[in-house]
């Protein structure tokens, strides 16, 4: 704690005393970032910054001259003037020319932010309450990201890890030196995508499709988070890049390629394989609170009003309603936060958390789902 | 009381502010509209037209230049159907007619009605991919396990700027199973 | 100086007769009382904003979510917001408008005295029914006060009916009392009282009323789109339907950019006004405040996008909206230049409405500053959306409006009550606000730049430091605020020293014509006034 109090004053001191000499360290600034439209928004900042600070200096020296010089109390003498226009007109004048010499370089990098021709890949990116999906337009890759930090760490005062709320399960690749472009566009809600250091954010707007594009200097971990307010969870929706070289990310695609194909096979073979009661349900449980917990709480119970109770109310508990609880988990429910699941949770999840929420918090149905049955309720054959 | 302050006056301007306010509410409405043509005419939020268009003049195909359309398919969350286009990517001429296939297979043991909504990156370039057939807007029925095979034919506007080389065309797909069974027209296709 | 002559306010004993007890409060139409009601209202709800403020802070205090839910969080940031905006602010310059235009331009009363009953006793039941829609399942608003579709559409609870029902009170609301400025303005200004003889605050209310009347409208028009996308299936702002989610945001900011003007033009008729009175010397540049006024009103009008970058415009409308927002800076240059002048070669003294007015016009400008900067569209995308712009509206619209309303109410108490604020206690006040704001809002520029995006109730560990000063300051802002209700408590119980007509030195205008506190009723014969009032 003293310690903590310590970085504290350290901090404040810092910030009101020094704060160009920390600014490095201590992380108050804009980052240079990772490409080189990120280099050239950091230039255009501190140079509007800079001119922002030469006019403040002089307007509230002027105003602090008068504050200190004409004060009654040193027996100053009102003057009468109130008008001068020759000063009106260049103080009207003046600062419309510091604007043009603010908006000329804007208004280049603008435009070349703008241009996303000629890219060397195309990766659409898919926000949803709260998570995003990667699709890679080259390659037959496609995943869900989510936030891999524990719900413990946020809710309870399990240790906090250095990249608290900044880490995912499965981060988006990119290669160096490529200029990447990125579609844009969301499931529900306005998410917008933020990476500080490429420079990049846009909004994913559901139904209609953004264009962004970067091209990453070095390899390396980049973190961002959603920027536009989209529900419950917003805080809990990060961002995570990693830029490889051309040639490992070329094998990190292929062996992802080879990956889920491997997966999608495996799942097939799974398909005859009876699991028992408790694997499903131990299966079942850490799915849940993977990717249920956050909205349905670890005990069930929802958020009355904003999202479903499942514990002893609803189609959980309904013996007749085993299809319709398939039909939501694996489709999802158009307008609400309620998401498909089918291509985020292999068969077996899928049937592990389903047979999980029938038996759980004394819902007690007795029902034992298994990949099989998910598998002919998604192909239809119920 | 000062009653002589020109009181026959502030009726009269009480009813022309009133009237402002009741304009200015007009006016929000008038501006939906409003801001649909704007799109359609600058493709400022990338919606492509909706109306079909007149064939391509085949004389006007531009063999100078290429240009690269991604298509690319999505279903929302609750239509428990697949959609896929038969290509990803294709370079086509300016002017050029061409045909792609879209592909939706309803996967419930329901019927179902699905509709996709067409979104272009960059907007830029919504106006100048003119659609002479299309499903979009369209309900779209699919009775349970059916497949339906939805070709849509196009041609890129010989006049698309020359600095457009590559736009990507995205279709959503959403249910629209109780719109339609309601009887409500969701999308004005009328143009 | 000051010319006024023939200024026959007779205030016999006669005319000060008054309904007593709570009927006087619900049947007056007295413009006095229904001011200091609006005034007495806005400080309530600055205290239920504040308080809400402090839970958002403390839950921001340190990582890791330990106080509220994050649902609740939200609930907490789009209260905080909608009652800050439509329940301190606005209400605080309609009871400002309310106490003084009649008195600044010799007029007995506002034109329309019941309707000014009316729009402000709608007001509290627009904040009941807001307020109590925290209570529903699922509790109350929690997409934030700028309520962007579909997150407060398809995506929302039922409290959103009631949200969209008190809006459109508290919009009626505004507009009647824009309405009621306006004709005030236009009718009721007592002979030789010309435009250009107005005081700037007048000015400013003037230029003011137009906008609400322009603007509150679309605003209902949006709540109803809202209401009507979520109940009676139209699609406005809903793809699936063919509607287009970032229409709702073209309409909302058509609204949301003239409000931001609407919270700010008032202040600068204040700072206006005190300045001059405590420099001694008239106001530099009226008629440029004037023009400059009526710039930014106008060019208020064709910026709205700026809020809205990061929503994938083409680069045609991205600069469009930068050059014009960048244009603004220039009329603002000229009423800072003029405010600065009207200092220069004076003869200051440092009364709590002068400090709070000199705060303003520094603070404001460091808000402004950092406006020039949010303009700059690529240098936007980074600032979009995080702490960054809270510092930046944090400035312009607490140590901007509100410090100017503050610096009104020091200004004008003794007037409205007949006792002189308590000097000691202001200063007080004034020196804790003034430190504590920058304590508060002064980091949260670092904190943004450093990449903490706004609304999140969580965040990550390298914003830690940082964010705890932040709490701590927005605590000790929250604190000082005792000390303005005990002055402002002081004053109202009638104790401390009494005020005479004039207490300010330099002050100008007609208000300082009549008693302290003023009579019942003022210039029920209009004094006739000869010469410029500066």
């Amino acid at each position: 704690m003293k310690a903590r109090l310590y970085r504290v004053l350290t901090a404040a001191l810092v910030l009101f005393v020094m704060p160009a000499a920390f600014a490095e360290s201590l992380q108050i600034n804009l980052p240079r970032g990772a490409t080189e439209v990120s280099n050239s928004v950091y230039s255009l900042h501190m140079y509007v910054f800079l001119v922002c600070v030469v006019i403040g200096v002089i307007v509230f020296a002027a105003m602090f001259w008068s504050i200190i010089r004409h004060r009654k109390s040193r027996g100053a003498v009102p003057a009468k003037f109130h008008d001068n226009v020759r000063v009106e007109i260049a103080w009207t004048v003046i600062p419309f020319l510091i604007l043009i010499a603010m908006a000329w370089p804007a208004t280049s990098l603008l435009l070349d932010m703008d241009n996303t021709d000629d890219s060397d890949l195309t990766v659409l990116i898919t926000g949803s309450q709260w998570r995003w999906d990667y699709e890679y337009f080259d390659y037959d890759v496609q995943y869900r990201s989510s936030m891999a930090t524990m719900r413990d760490q946020v809710y309870a005062n399990l240790p906090k890890g250095e990249n608290y709320l900044l880490e995912v399960d499965r981060p988006l690749v990119i290669p160096t030196n490529r200029k990447v472009r990125l579609l844009i566009t969301s499931d529900d809600v306005i998410h917008s995508w933020w990476v500080p250091e490429f420079a990049i954010k846009k909004d994913a707007n559901p139904g209609y499709i953004n264009e962004a594009w970067t091209r990453v200097d070095e390899p390396g971990i980049y973190r961002g988070q959603c920027a536009e307010l989209c529900g419950r969870d917003h805080a809990f929706m990060p961002i995570v890049v990693i830029a490889l070289e051309p040639d490992d990310f070329e094998e990190w695609a292929t062996n992802e390629e080879t990956r889920l194909a491997e997966e999608r096979e495996e799942e097939e073979r799974l398909l005859s394989m009876q699991m028992t009661m408790d694997e499903l349900m131990t299966l079942g449980e850490s799915v849940y609170n993977a990717q249920c917990a956050a909205c349905h709480q670890p005990n069930g119970q929802g958020v009355p009003g904003v999202f479903p109770a499942l514990a002893g109310e609803g189609v959980s508990v309904d013996s007749d309603g085993l299809n319709d609880h398939i039909d939501i988990v694996a489709n999802g429910v158009q307008g609400t936060a309620m998401q498909a699941y089918r291509d985020q949770l292999s068969m077996r999840e899928l049937a592990a958390v389903i047979t999980y929420e029938r038996n759980a918090w004394q819902n007690d149905t007795g029902d034992e789902v298994q990949a099989a049955d998910i598998h002919n309720y998604i192909q239809g054959d119920n | 009381m000062s009653e002589q302050h020109s009181k026959p006056d502030n009726s009269k301007m009480i009813t022309r502010l009133l009237a402002s306010v009741v304009l200015m509410f007009a006016f929000g409405f008038a501006l939906v509209p409003l801001y649909e043509k704007f799109c359609e005419v600058t493709g400022f939020n990338g919606r492509t037209n909706n109306s079909a268009a007149a064939g391509s003049d085949g004389n006007l195909v531009d063999t100078t230049r290429l240009v690269t359309i991604e298509f690319h398919t999505r279903v929302n969350r609750g239509l428990p159907w697949e959609f896929s286009s038969e290509v990803r990517r294709l370079q086509v001429h300016p002017g050029e007619t061409t045909t792609v296939n879209f592909t939706a297979t309803n996967r419930t043991g329901r019927d179902m009605t699905g509709q996709a909504l067409p979104s272009v990156a960059p907007g830029e370039a919504a106006p100048y991919l003119l659609k002479t057939e299309c499903f979009c807007f369209q309900n779209q029925p699919l009775a349970a396990g059916d497949t339906a095979v939805m070709p849509m034919q196009f041609y890129v506007d010989p006049d698309i700027p020359n600095h457009i080389r590559t736009f990507t065309l995205s279709y959503m797909m959403y249910d629209m199973t109780e719109a339609a069974a309601q009887g409500r027209v969701v999308v004005d296709t009328s143009e | 100086m000051s010319t006024v002559v023939d200024t026959h306010h007779e205030h016999d004993d006669h005319h000060d007769h008054k309904p007593t007890g709570i009927k006087r409060w619900l049947f007056t139409t007295n413009h006095k009382d229904i001011g200091s009601l609006y005034l007495l209202f806005s400080f309530l709800m600055f205290f239920a904003g504040g308080t809400m403020a402090l839970v958002i802070r403390a839950e921001l205090f340190q990582p890791g979510m330990q106080i509220v839910d994050p649902h609740f969080f939200n609930q907490m940031t789009t209260m905080h917001g909608l009652i800050m905006v439509f329940g301190a602010v606005m209400p605080a310059f309609t009871g400002l408008a309310n106490w003084m235009i009649p008195m600044m331009i010799g007029a007995p009363d506002m034109a329309l005295p019941r309707m000014n009953n009316w729009s402000f006793w709608i007001l509290p039941f627009a904040f009941i029914i807001m307020l109590s829609s925290m209570l529903m399942p699922g509790g109350g608003p929690a997409f934030g006060w700028t309520f962007y579709a579909p997150l407060s559409t398809t995506y929302s609870t039922d409290s959103t009916a009631l949200f969209v029902f008190a809006i459109h009170i508290m919009g009626i609301s505004s507009i009647m009392g824009a309405i009621n400025v306006i004709v005030t303005i236009m009718n009721m200004r007592a002979p030789g009282m010309t435009y250009m003889r107005m005081p700037l605050f007048v000015w400013t209310w003037f230029i003011t009323a137009f906008l609400l009347i322009a603007v509150m409208p679309v605003l209902a028009g949006v709540v109803t789109m809202v209401l009507t996308d979520k109940y009676f299936a139209t699609s406005f702002f809903d793809a699936a339907g063919g509607g287009d989610p970032v229409l709702f945001q073209h309409l909302f900011w058509f609204f949301g950019h003239p409000e931001v003007y609407i919270m700010i033009l008032p202040s600068f008729g204040i700072v206006s006004a005190i300045i001059p009175a405590f420099a001694r010397k008239p106001l530099f540049g009226y008629a440029s405040m004037v023009y400059a006024t009526a710039a930014i009103a106008g060019l208020s009008f064709l910026v709205w996008a700026h809020h809205m970058f990061t929503t994938g415009m083409p680069v045609f409308a991205s600069l469009f909206f930068m050059y014009m927002t960048m244009l603004i800076a220039v009329p603002t240059g000229v009423k800072i230049f003029n405010w600065v002048s009207t200092m220069w070669r004076g003869s200051m003294t440092f009364e709590p409405p002068m400090l709070f007015a000199l705060a303003f016009v520094i603070l404001f400008t460091i808000g402004g500053f950092s406006g020039i900067m949010l303009a700059i569209t690529p240098v936007d995308f980074q600032y979009h959306d995080t702490y960054f712009v809270v510092a930046h509206f944090h400035y312009v619209l607490v140590s901007g409006a509100v410090f100017s309303i503050m610096a009104a109410a020091y200004y004008w108490l003794p007037k409205w009550s007949g006792f002189m604020p308590d000097e000691g206690l202001a200063k007080l006040h004034f020196w804790c606000s003034v430190i504590s704001v920058n304590i508060l809002f002064f980091p949260m520029h670092f904190v943004g730049l450093a990449g903490m995006p706004r609304r999140i109730p969580d965040y990550a560990l390298q914003f830690a430091d940082i964010n705890a000063i932040v709490s701590v300051g927005a605590f000790l802002f929250g604190f000082s605020q005792l000390i303005f209700l005990a002055v402002v408590v002081k004053c109202m119980a009638k104790k401390g020293q009494a005020a005479v007509a004039k207490p300010w030195e330099g002050a100008e205008g007609l208000e300082w014509d009549v008693p302290s506190p003023a009579p019942y009723h003022t210039f029920d014969t209009p004094p006739k006034i000869e010469a410029p009032i500066r």
